[in-house]
């Protein structure tokens, strides 16, 4: 039985998206089985990048608003200055011939890697199964993960 | 060192060159050997740790004017 791997995907910033899709890619190709929770602000990453986000109530419309998420609007957590900083990231990212965020989630599921969101972070701040990507394989709660994260020896909180 | 196959990962960083190797050695039969080659220094420690964890064979690492040749043998 391959070992497991999971990794609680909490921050919903790029560098931070990077460093879970590292580790997951590169376990991944490791052969084990890699399981990513995306939870709270982690939700931001597999958020659909096109069109607009739905929500009902006057607060988690504003919330989805100043909070809209999708692979390219994710900030930087250090040095953002309104963007600038996140373009000369990319910018040094794409000169090194390093994969975007975009493409590290495709090879992630090129590499079997398993998506799930929290249902619980999605219901408190309206957010609904249509404002993410196709890709994530289930909606669930904290029981799914403990179940992985128990069979798992590397488990991390990013 | 004869190599059954050549990966070039010249220019590519990790997790690029394990991922890229994963999946070229899918493609070998057991006992071919895949050539990589990479220029990021982190393959030197990291194709050792990827072949231990993976149960593949490292055959050898050659150096030269900051590129690196691993050889793998598939081993299953």
């Amino acid at each position: 039985m391959p070992e497991k791997v999971t990794l609680v995907v909490f921050s919903g910033e790029m560098d931070k998206a990077l460093a879970a899709f590292n580790i997951a890619i590169g376990a991944a190709s490791m052969g084990m089985e890699v399981s990513m929770f995306f939870t709270f602000w982690g939700l931001n990453i597999i958020k659909r990048n096109e069109g607009s986000i739905k929500s009902r109530g006057i607060m988690r419309k504003m919330l989805n608003l100043m909070n809209r998420g999708g692979s390219r609007r994710l900030p930087l957590s250090k040095f953002h200055m309104l963007g600038l900083g996140k373009w000369m990231m990319g910018k040094l990212m794409r000169d090194a011939k390093f994969p975007s965020l975009d493409d590290l989630v495709a090879m992630a599921r090129e590499a079997g890697v398993k998506f799930i969101a929290c249902t619980t972070s999605m219901g408190i701040m309206g957010i609904s199964k249509e404002a993410f990507i196709p890709e994530v394989d289930s909606f669930a709660g904290v029981a799914t993960y403990l179940a992985e994260a128990k069979e798992g020896k590397v488990n991390l909180f990013i | 060192m004869k190599a059954d196959a050549t990966l070039d990962c010249i220019g590519l960083y990790c997790p690029m060159p394990i991922f890229q190797t994963a999946k070229k050695l899918k493609e070998l039969e057991p006992g071919q050997v895949l050539e990589v080659l990479a220029d990021d220094e982190g393959i030197k420690v990291d194709a050792s740790a990827w072949c231990r964890a993976t149960g593949n064979e490292l055959l050898d690492i050659e150096e030269e004017a900051g590129a690196y040749r691993v050889y793998i043998k598939k081993t299953k």
